[in-house]
């Protein structure tokens, strides 16, 4: 590292480095059950969660090691070890600095070592017992990764006076560094701390003995540390916080000067040494460093006077209660403080009245916050679990409330059943999911691993659970998610799917696992966000648009993913036009497949008759307009819309009747048929114009229109030709509608406008044909009924410009410049290309059997740059009017109705 | 005598070899296949059960092994990442544990056997992988104790040990305790290996490789990577890493602190990526190698592979990237030289 080496290292969630620059390790004191009655007596009466507060105490009073000592003659000392120490890893904000797991019983210390992740002190081991058992016992705790603290006690006793102090320290570095392969820098020797100022002669030396065995250690033994019991020093002033504060800090002044380290140390109990009044200062040194004989009793004599008064206790940081209330709930959510949860969740339910409520509200918001902070790498996930269970503690204050508002009959916030997929045996994160789950109040049936589709759906159904959630880790589990979908839509089961796991992603929940099922499927991506999901889910308000918000993200996510897989597979525009090649090499252009036209030149016909375009009407869309759904004329035989369908049937034949009688709409057709051939995706015209077409870029089709016309001079024929064509029934629309306006007859006013489209549509039709058997005449013994003109089973096809062929409108400016379609029959083109009036038709005819409709799909930027200057446009313009085909095209502007 | 992976990672940086779950899907095995005779009447379902394939479809796992050192890997690793009896006991196959270590431990040796005798120059090694099973020590699975634990340190040693002295016994150059995502679970992986090591009389180098899960760059059970190495930094450890999870890429600066603070060798086995929306993991060799190159610029490693979604392919593609590449520096920056217990702190 680039800090100086260090010269311990200890961990819990983060390392604790000694360094030379560490002035002083402090451990917390007040988790240990000999030096604190409240501890003890919260242990003893099983209030283990209370307990746990204590240790958190200890840790924002600025502890850095936590001692936890579980050494009472009534209590089981290794289960309640375990037990706390277990509780405490729950806690990250706790577990976050190492532990010292402190007994004099070994089976206790070896109980506290199977606990700690990290790597802790065991406190203590000493020469008591021997070589041998010492040996064995630093053995193992080398084995298990923890540093020891080594107490100067041999065979003979504890060492109380400087000599037996360094001799048995210096006794015990020999056998752990030389025998039991302990790294020096893992031993930290209390050296003992006796009370002084007892009145004891023999104890007046205890302090500076204590003092001068730390430097010698720190001087001789490299690597050691030394710590001790800071507050026995004060033992005979109990009563007197003052002094003993004093004494506390003197102390702790003097030993780290000597070398000591680290300490077990109360930081309540535990002043700045500047700020001790120079009197009592004097005096605590006096007794300290015995300087005279009559130290004792001038300590004595001016602590009788403090006596009663408070130390400078050290206060936790409790601002964030100065907070509102529903800052205060985020708070504690976000921090896992349960302590005050209780009154504040009282406070906001006095307030907002309803228990749901608060759960939906601040509560749900306050989660939300710690999904967030987790998403983005803030917290991590014991710091969630710890979250979840304030949640839980909110919820239970809640409960009562619940259930009365339920009259009795509470119920839990809904039914879960959890599993992780066949073939698949991780469920660690499906774990987490359960515990977070079951804090925020619901019930949580969980099948465990590997479990078959079947057992599923059998054990939701059996439960009548409200959602299931699968979850899976390996690449295999996501097919068989997909199983699950289908299975749940087979049996039609609606309950909402929840999909979570290290492979899952909202991608493919979307892609592969919703749409195998109408009911919702939700991918979680992290068990923050369970919580969340679900109570939407649950929510009677919230579903609704909660569900239809997921369906919406689902269907882009789908479009996206059909999207970045086009351009993976589309076809450069060359190697397109390379595989088009080859089969337009294989096309019979002839003259039979390429006829020349029996009328050439551009033909005009004023006056269609409605009473025959009437006879070629396709029924099917009319109605489809009206939201009468079906296949004309069997919808009129439906049982449920048939009735309607044939009201409107008589009320359209009627207008028809009158429009007929009065000619009311003057249906006109313009059109041509002009020699022309392909120039690679263009059309060329032998007037001049060039007409330019789009290719397909799909490895399963390459079609352009253009294909459909034999290029310049192929063998054994003379010349192509295309058609163009405009037809419209607008004319004289808008003076029929008048009286409808008149009246505020909307409904007569919108079926003359979709009869009129109509009458143009068939005018196309019918034009078709006429072209077809006379004017083109390729076709003249063509003997189609009505359904098979609009089945399209005739040679030929007429695709309009903006449809999927051919998406372009820019192209109907050419066709209008070709037949002068204004001139001849009053049909114009609006700025965005529409024409007007709008029931009109305009688009080519191609001729060539083989040609057949398709749509175009998206194409590649190498294509809109080649059409662009094909075109001799920019290629920004041309790709506003081509945006529906590009790839990344986020402006629609131009939407595309489809044929 | 065999060489000792020790001694070869003084001179080069080590490869290791890459997916094992990803090759064995591309066998498209069926449940006859994971049965074989032995388990044809066995009670649960085993297909997915991959470890099993050691005494059921052995030729899969040599092929695979032979594959990786075709490519260019230093260290197959055993096909025994699930094969303890707490990992195997969702399959009901816990008697099944000895054998399949043991079984796997000679596939993978005879495979490096084999293409050691085919180019004495560069000596190939076996590395047992060690699993963190599903459970773990310090999280609580229950909603209503957080201090209920499913699996407890002396059940882990018990498991841990019995797998090892099995891998041991089949003849592995090294444990490899992976993919650890609750640093408890690997202190009793490495309690277990010290206790292997008593009951065979062999030790063999031990490398730890841990897991970062979460984007807040800490591993499942909440420690930050150095914590991590702290806490197994007592045991002797040949290497420490991470594997999994992440891409190359993301591993950098989580490896970056590992590096900073440790006296061992640093290894990593990334992801070929992180997974597509597909759950497939799509880095080809190259974009990976080229991804790992930064670790060689920093002088970041001593063994380098691949963990999910990797190939062959792949790892002749790192093994080309560190061919005549200067391994780490065995010593950590500044570490101080007050180690006499820890064997590998000379060794740069």
């Amino acid at each position: 590292m680039n800090k100086a080496a260090p010269l311990l290292s200890l961990s819990g969630l983060e390392p604790l480095w000694v360094t030379p620059q560490t002035n002083f390790i402090n451990i917390g004191e007040r988790t240990n059950v000999t030096g604190s009655r409240k501890f003890l007596r919260l242990v003893k009466e099983d209030r283990f969660e209370e307990a746990v507060e204590v240790a958190r105490e200890q840790v924002e009073g600025g502890a850095q090691i936590l001692d936890v000592n579980m050494d009472e003659g009534l209590l089981d000392s290794a289960a309640c070890m375990r037990r706390f120490l277990n509780l405490i890893a729950a806690e990250p904000d706790i577990a976050r600095i190492p532990v010292m797991i402190d007994s004099s019983k070994w089976e206790v210390i070896v109980e506290g070592l199977q606990c700690i992740q990290g790597k802790g002190v065991v406190n203590s081991i000493s020469l008591k017992g021997g070589e041998q058992e010492f040996l064995e016992q630093a053995k193992t705790i080398r084995r298990y990764g923890a540093a020891v603290v080594v107490m100067a006690f041999d065979e003979t006793g504890q060492a109380d006076n400087y000599t037996r102090r360094i001799e048995i320290c210096e006794r015990a570095y020999r056998l752990l560094t030389e025998k039991a392969g302990f790294d020096p820098r893992d031993i930290i020797f209390d050296p003992n701390i006796f009370p002084v100022a007892t009145g004891m002669e023999e104890h007046r030396l205890n302090a500076l003995d204590f003092f001068q065995a730390t430097r010698w250690i720190r001087t001789h033994l490299p690597g050691a540390h030394v710590s001790g019991g800071v507050s026995n020093v004060s033992f005979s002033f109990r009563g007197n916080p003052v002094v003993r504060e004093a004494m506390h800090s003197a102390f702790l002044y003097h030993g780290i000067r000597e070398g000591m380290d680290m300490g077990i140390v109360n930081p309540s109990m535990l002043g700045v040494y500047d700020d001790i009044p120079s009197d009592l200062l004097e005096r605590v040194e006096d007794v300290l460093l015995n300087r005279n004989d009559e130290a004792t009793e001038r300590l004595i004599e001016f602590a009788e006077g403090l006596k009663g008064q408070s130390g400078t206790t050290f206060k936790k940081d409790e601002s964030w209660r100065q907070m509102p209330v529903r800052e205060r709930i985020e708070h504690a959510l976000v921090k896992g403080i349960a302590e005050h949860i209780e009154t504040d969740i009282a406070e906001i339910f006095a307030d907002i009245g309803s228990p749901l409520k608060v759960i939906e509200g601040p509560l749900m918001d306050g989660m939300n916050v710690v999904g967030d902070l987790f998403g983005s790498g803030k917290m991590f996930l014991p710091q969630v679990v710890k979250s979840a269970r304030v949640m839980k503690k909110a919820v239970g204050w809640l409960t009562p409330h619940l259930e009365a508002a339920a009259e009795g009959e509470r119920q839990k916030a809904g039914k879960i059943l959890l599993a992780t997929v066949k073939g698949d045996v991780h469920d660690i994160g499906k774990n987490i999911v359960g515990v977070v789950l079951g804090c925020n109040d619901y019930d949580v049936i969980d099948l465990g691993v590997m479990v078959p589709k079947e057992k599923i759906l059998d054990a939701a159904v059996e439960h009548n659970v409200d959602v299931v959630g699968l979850s899976g880790l390996i690449t295999p589990s996501l097919d068989e998610m997909v199983d699950v979908a289908k299975e749940m839509k087979s049996r039609g089961m609606t309950i909402p799917l929840l999909i979570g796991g290290a492979t899952t992603s909202r991608v493919h929940t979307a892609v592969k696992i919703a749409p195998e099922r109408q009911a919702p499927v939700v991918h979680v991506n992290d068990a923050s966000r369970a919580v969340p999901v679900v109570g939407q889910l649950m929510g009677k308000e919230s579903k609704e648009p909660y569900v239809a918000n997921i369906l919406a993200d689902q269907s882009k996510v789908r479009e996206n993913y059909a999207r970045d897989r086009q351009r993976k597979t589309l076809l450069p525009l060359q190697d397109a036009r390379r595989k088009a090649d080859v089969i337009s090499a294989q096309r019979t252009f002839d003259s039979n497949c390429c006829p020349a036209p029996n009328k050439p030149g551009i033909h005009v016909m004023a006056n269609l008759s409605i009473a025959e375009l009437r006879e070629v009407i396709d029924w099917s869309p009319f109605f489809r307009s009206w939201g009468l759904h079906g296949k004309y004329p069997e919808l009129l035989d439906d049982h449920i819309i048939g009735e309607e369908a044939k009201k409107l049937k008589v009320d359209a034949n009627a207008m028809l009747d009158q429009m007929e009688a009065e000619n009311a709409l003057q249906c006109q057709a313009v059109f041509g048929v002009f020699p022309a051939s392909r120039i690679g995706d263009d059309v060329s015209l032998e007037t001049g114009h060039t007409l330019h077409f789009l290719r397909q870029q799909s490895p399963h089709g390459q079609s352009s229109l253009a294909d459909f016309i034999a290029p310049a001079s192929t063998p054994g024929l003379k010349r192509d030709h295309i058609g163009a064509f405009c037809v419209t029934a607008g004319h004289g629309l808008d003076e029929w509608c008048k009286p409808f306006k008149a009246d505020d007859d909307d409904y007569s006013e919108i079926l003359a406008k979709a009869l009129a489209d109509r009458l143009a549509e068939a005018a196309a039709e019918w034009l078709h044909r006429e072209v077809r058997m006379n004017h083109w005449g390729y076709a003249p013994n063509e003997k189609l009924q009505n359904g098979d003109l609009i089945a399209e089973k005739y040679r030929g096809i007429r695709p309009a410009p903006g449809y999927p062929a051919c998406p372009d409108h820019q192209e109907k400016q050419t066709l209008w410049e070709l037949l002068d379609v204004e001139k001849h029959i009053g049909v114009t083109l609006t700025e965005s290309l529409a024409m007007w009036p709008a029931a009109s038709v305009s688009g080519y005819y191609f001729a060539h059997p083989d040609a057949s409709y398709f749509g175009l799909g998206k194409i590649l930027p190498d294509q809109l740059s080649d059409y662009a200057s094909r075109r001799g446009q920019n290629e920004t313009d041309t790709a506003r009017w081509l945006s529906p085909v590009l790839l990344d095209q986020p402006d629609n502007s131009h939407t595309n109705d489809s044929k | 005598m065999r060489a000792s992976i020790t001694s070869a990672a003084k001179d080069r940086i080590l490869v290791l070899d890459g997916a094992m779950g990803t090759m064995i899907q591309r066998h498209s095995l069926q449940e006859s296949d994971f049965r074989g005779e032995r388990f044809l009447d066995h009670s649960h379902p085993l297909k997915g059960n991959n470890d099993l394939l050691a005494l059921t479809r052995p030729d899969v796992l040599r092929d695979i092994h032979d594959a990786y050192f075709e490519a260019g890997a230093d260290i197959a690793e055993t096909n025994t990442f699930s094969s303890t009896t707490i990992a195997q006991a969702d399959y009901g196959l816990e008697s099944a544990v000895e054998d399949l270590n043991f079984a796997s431990a000679r596939i993978a040796r005879e495979s490096a056997d084999h293409w050691t005798a085919l180019n004495p120059e560069k000596p190939r090694f076996v590395a047992g992988s060690v699993g963190p099973t599903n459970r773990t020590a310090s999280i609580s699975p229950d909603v209503n104790d957080p201090g209920y634990r499913a699996v407890t340190f002396q059940e882990l040693v018990t498991a841990y040990t019995q797998q090892m002295v099995a891998l041991i016994q089949g003849g592995v150059d090294a444990l490899l305790i992976e993919t650890v995502f609750d640093t408890l679970n690997a202190k009793a992986a490495l309690f277990a290996a010290e206790e292997a090591f008593d009951i065979t009389g062999q030790p063999v180098p031990i490398m730890v490789s841990g897991t970062i899960t979460d984007a807040s760059g800490r591993t499942l059970s909440g420690q930050t990577a150095e914590a991590f190495w702290v806490s197994m930094s007592h045991a002797p450890l040949f290497s420490i890493g991470l594997n999994c999870a992440l891409g190359a890429t993301q591993l950098i600066p989580h490896l970056e602190a590992l590096s900073n603070v440790s006296n061992c060798g640093i290894s990593a086995h990334p992801n070929a990526g992180l997974p597509n929306e597909m759950g497939e993991y799509d880095q080809g060799p190259e974009d990976m190698a080229k991804q790992l190159q930064p670790f060689l610029d920093k002088g970041l490693v001593n063994v380098l592979g691949g963990c999910c979604g990797t190939t062959p392919d792949h790892i002749r593609a790192i093994a080309n990237l560190v061919q005549g590449q200067a391994p780490r520096r065995f010593q950590a920056k500044g570490s101080p030289a007050v180690t006499p217990s820890s064997p590998n702190s000379s060794a740069s």
